[in-house]
């Protein structure tokens, strides 16, 4: 049974078909509209997550298909205990595929050794969101007809921005990438992705604190928000959550064609100006992930023998 | 200094000195009823100082703990006073409920049915890596 748990999970390959799945989608919708009728996707959120979710449960309807599920651990069966290779096991008799976000990390993996049907993980803590990679990918790749010769520039939270960590070991596969790495100091890309991707993969990278500096050279720009639940401390949050506000002046360098990238919600890390720009990427990659969700549902849903 | 040789049972050699005790503590030899032995810094032309351990009595092994501590340990299994068998250990791929994650965000911190699952990420380095949240052991 196939899941979709880590992003690497996935070759270059498929990533590849279900970019190619996502664009025929946008070209012609009323092909798949129909594609999953009577199936159902069970939004398992022990979390909430609006858009997450939301974005999951337009993707099925526009596949024709159904949406089952819940948005939060106190309406669920968790509340009263159950395990999750439980709810995994149960939910399976009830639904065609799962997509589950829990904050405990790993969980959907404990879920997929333990369901019937495929789970997608839609995120797990602060460690992985395959999904919101699926989407920034198809993003630079409509942006930029590929991911070969890149330099991306990474700014803001590095050290728990999972987004961050998986669009980088999604890109380390591609030929001539170089990342550029701009965060405060206590927020820098934790050793072990420098040493265990970058590193051992020869990818050239740069650690700046000088947004401005490095700008010329960027063709994506991926901001990130530093995340208020991903810190034990207030006094920290509040240090460094202004670091890098991206406004149309820091923009005066930058190339004509630069893609800017953000996994959404912002809070005050890109100026309203700069959503009018047409290098502002962030609202088609929310769409776009829509696409790639119903691109992977249907790899999914075929490969386990229920499409 | 001079321990008797035994009959039927484990002798494990060439370990690590200083790791004599965590491979005890990791193999739960303390439950055991029968006479073990613990060399520390035993003298070894080989490795200069080593540990040794000898069970006298012929019990299962989890070798993944001993490879796991030590991997270059060999493992001499006595019958009648003689070798019968000689071990060479190598690293497992898979650790099970050998070690504990402590990332308290893990899904493992909370489940207290899930087995601990580490797996080998770097063997060069020896680094484990906890299969559901990734944190190193």
């Amino acid at each position: 049974m196939r899941h979709l748990i880590d992003i690497l999970d996935f070759s270059v390959e498929e990533l590849q078909e279900l970019i190619d799945t996502a664009n025929d989608i946008i070209a012609f919708p009323e092909k798949y509209s129909e594609r999953c009728h009577g199936k159902k996707l069970a939004t398992l959120f022990f979390e909430p997550s609006t858009r997450t979710r939301l974005s999951f449960e337009a993707a099925m309807y526009e596949l024709g298909g159904q949406v089952l599920g819940f948005s939060e651990a106190q309406s669920s069966s968790a509340a009263k205990g159950e395990s999750v290779a439980d709810t995994a096991k149960v939910i399976s008799c009830y639904a065609d595929i799962i997509a589950m976000r829990h904050p405990k990390e790993g969980a959907p993996l404990v879920a997929a050794m333990n369901a019937s049907i495929p789970v997608i993980n839609a995120g797990d803590g602060g460690h992985n969101h395959p999904t919101q990679t699926l989407a920034d990918l198809l993003t630079i790749y409509r942006e930029k007809g590929g991911f070969e010769h890149l330099t991306v520039g990474f700014c803001g939270d590095l050290k728990f921005g999972r987004t961050v960590h998986s669009l980088i070991e999604a890109l380390s596969r591609y030929e001539g990438i170089k990342v550029v790495l701009i965060s405060p100091e206590e927020l820098k890309l934790p050793s072990y992705i420098k040493k265990d991707v970058l590193r051992e993969k020869n990818i050239p990278y740069l650690q700046t604190t000088d947004l401005e500096a490095v700008m010329p050279e960027l063709d994506i720009l991926y901001m990130t928000r530093v995340q208020r639940e991903r810190f034990f401390n207030e006094e920290d949050y509040l240090r460094l959550k202004d670091s890098y506000i991206l406004t149309p002046d820091k923009l005066q360098n930058a190339k004509p064609d630069l893609s800017i990238l953000h996994p959404l919600p912002r809070v005050n890390e890109i100026s309203v100006a700069i959503d009018q720009d047409p290098r502002a990427c962030y609202f088609k990659q929310v769409l776009y992930g829509k696409y790639m969700r119903m691109a992977l549902i249907l790899k999914l849903l075929k490969e386990a023998g229920r499409l | 200094m001079n321990i008797d040789a035994i009959a039927n049972g484990i002798v494990i050699d060439h370990i690590t000195a200083g790791q004599g005790m965590r491979l005890y503590e990791l193999l739960g030899l303390e439950k055991l009823d029968c006479s073990v032995a613990i060399i520390k810094n035993a003298y070894s032309a080989k490795m200069g100082k080593k540990d040794i351990i000898k069970i006298d009595a012929d019990i299962p092994l989890d070798f993944d703990v001993i490879g796991y501590v030590d991997p270059g340990v060999s493992v001499n299994l006595i019958r009648g006073g003689e070798l019968v068998e000689k071990r060479s250990i190598e690293m497992p791929l898979e650790l099970r409920n050998v070690i504990f994650c402590r990332n308290p965000r893990c899904i493992s911190s909370v489940e207290q049915e899930l087995p601990h699952i580490f797996k080998l990420a770097d063997r060069k380095n020896k680094v484990y890596r906890c299969l559901y949240c990734e944190t190193k052991a």
